[in-house]
């Protein structure tokens, strides 16, 4: 708990704190206003040229189209806080103090983990909270019925969402977490994490198409849309996506522990 | 026989070919100011870290306060620490990076205030780290290493940065500090800082301990010298070559004569210059300085 509320003393910094929740809100109302703003639009309103219809939206899950396509969005912004919080150890050389007075390194590192995973949950809430309001906000604009919205289903739909893109973001802040330990630098990790998943799995993606199926951006993008992400055809399913990512997580949580146990603190 | 605050036997380091520290024995007593002196690259930061946990040795074993380093869980509550100088965030304020460490280390966050007041940044401790002089971060690192009222202090280089008056507030702090029973253990390049305060010294060269004990030993093992200078520069040769008959070594420097040999030799010497008509303006025994020792013993300037 003790190292949980250190962490949150760096994490709650205003600049950090409203800089970051701020990016969170932008790009979550970005996507639910084009949603909503572009929905007769011919170039499509959604991800990759798609288009979500005004029936879809209108459906009891459709208030939680926009919140869901923020995903990963909301996971690069994960994996920057939690690469950056990791690196910024080395990098100012603050470690060795954290180490001086918490020497046991895996319950140090688990408890920066929990910190950190806290502030990507508070993240996914105000995108909750921003994607929701503005689909209510724009709804009308847009000609959109929300009659079924706040229904059981929508609200039980609403809970599946949520989870999906709190499990999308965390993978992508242990990725990031990962990238922040190996690299020691927040620029290195970040730079790297970004390329790694907006380029080259795309490429990859492109030059052999059944090797999209593993690569964990991919399937983040996936588990965030509940398993049937928009203009993807023969996406894993949601179970194969989450079987994988789960993988993915415990071997880069063993190799993130093992890294931080085992490696000397020589700067 | 007491524990002693510090234990190290056959400690070694390598990092691939190079050997940061080789085979390192030495003790430190409770209760005392012990220097680690060396030039630079001798290992001297590499020996805090192992003694912190920070790097694993790869031989030989240490103990602090009595428990081994290989769980430095152990004993780090009681030991406080500024390794390479302050590290700390520098978006937060002064007295927010200390209330970090607080948290850590389960210690109550007033003290991180008193400490402030303590090294004199009571006033700024609401400023940001990164608006902080040098002299200023140093303050800070020493307030961190002392946050859990520590039974040990290991501090590396703590008056870099500081001016005059602050190197003598935190000679006298350290001072103050051991005299309440805290063993510290302070590298440092300004030597003479380190004779002041110390009374154990642990040198090293190369990452072997070349000394390892009491200061006075250490500057009794040096040469003694006698500094004899004449009213007449032209009678400097004269009197060199009279010294140098009775078997005791002298040189010429600038306008005295510079004479390896004890006290006693004073006398003798005197009235050798007085029967050979030369009078002496000067003479005085001369106690090597930990300065002169180092460079005699370390073979070269930092």
């Amino acid at each position: 708990m003790r190292i949980f509320l250190a962490e949150w003393r760096k994490l709650r910094r205003p600049a950090f704190l409203f800089g970051t929740l701020g990016s969170v809100i932008f790009v979550t109302g970005l996507v639910t206003s084009l949603l909503f703003l572009l929905i007769d639009a011919e170039t499509g309103n959604a991800d990759r040229g798609n288009r979500i219809t005004r029936e879809m939206l209108q459906l009891a899950d459709g208030f939680t189209i926009g919140f869901r396509s923020a995903g990963g969005l909301l996971g690069l912004v994960a994996l920057s806080v939690f690469a950056a919080q990791t690196a910024q150890e080395y990098t100012y050389g603050t470690l060795r103090n954290l180490l001086v007075r918490q020497p046991r390194r895996i319950r140090l590192l688990f408890g920066k983990y929990v910190a950190m995973t806290s502030f990507a949950l508070l993240s996914v809430i105000v995108s909750a909270i921003t994607a929701i309001g503005l689909a209510l906000a724009l709804s009308g604009r847009a000609k959109v019925v929300t009659d079924n919205w706040f229904t059981n289903d929508g609200y039980i739909s609403f809970g599946h969402s949520f989870v999906n893109v709190l499990i999308c973001t965390i993978g992508y802040g242990t990725i990031g977490m990962l990238l922040g330990l190996i690299f020691r630098s927040p620029i290195s990790a970040i730079s790297i994490g970004t390329a790694y998943l907006l380029v080259v799995e795309s490429i990859i993606s492109i030059a052999w198409k059944p090797a999209s199926n593993w690569m964990p951006g991919n399937l983040l993008s996936v588990i965030s849309s509940g398993g049937s992400p928009i203009g993807v055809e023969n996406a894993p399913t949601y179970s194969q996506a989450l079987l994988r990512v789960g993988a993915y997580l415990i071997t880069a949580s063993l190799i993130t522990g093992t890294l931080f146990k085992r490696r000397d603190v020589a700067n | 026989m007491n524990t002693p605050a510090i234990a190290v036997n056959n400690l070694s380091k390598h990092y691939g070919d190079v050997l940061a520290v080789d085979d390192a024995s030495f003790e430190v007593p409770l209760g005392t100011i012990c220097g680690f002196v060396g030039p630079n690259g001798s290992g001297k930061t590499t020996t805090i870290r192992m003694l912190l946990g920070l790097i694993k040795p790869t031989s030989g074993s240490g103990s602090i306060i009595g428990n081994s380093i290989g769980h430095p869980e152990k004993y780090l509550k009681e030991v406080g620490a500024m390794i390479e100088g302050p590290a700390f965030y520098p978006a937060l304020s002064g007295l927010e990076n200390l209330k970090v460490l607080a948290k850590l280390g389960g210690i109550p966050f007033e003290r991180c205030q008193e400490l402030l007041e303590l090294v004199e940044l009571g006033d700024r401790g609401a400023d940001k780290y990164k608006t902080y002089s040098l002299g200023m971060k140093q303050r800070l690192g020493i307030a961190a290493a002392l946050l859990p009222n520590p039974k040990l202090l290991i501090l590396d280089e703590p008056t870099n940065g500081l001016d005059p008056a602050g190197i003598q507030e935190i000679r006298d702090l350290l001072e103050k500090l051991s005299k309440d029973g805290v063993t510290v253990f302070v590298s440092s390049h300004l030597l003479s800082e380190i004779e002041m305060i110390s009374k154990y010294l642990v040198m090293l060269r190369k990452g072997k301990v070349i000394f390892a004990g009491e200061m006075q030993e250490l500057l009794h093992r040096s040469k003694p010298v006698i500094i004899a200078k004449p009213t007449s520069k032209n009678s400097l040769p004269f009197l060199a070559e009279l010294i140098n008959k009775t078997g005791h070594h002298a040189v010429i420097e600038n306008d005295h004569v510079k004479v390896e040999a004890e006290e006693s030799f004073a006398v003798r010497l005197n009235k050798m210059a007085f029967e050979s008509g030369i009078v002496l303006a000067q003479l005085t025994p001369v106690r090597a300085s930990l300065e002169e020792t180092f460079f005699e013993l370390t073979g070269g300037a930092e």
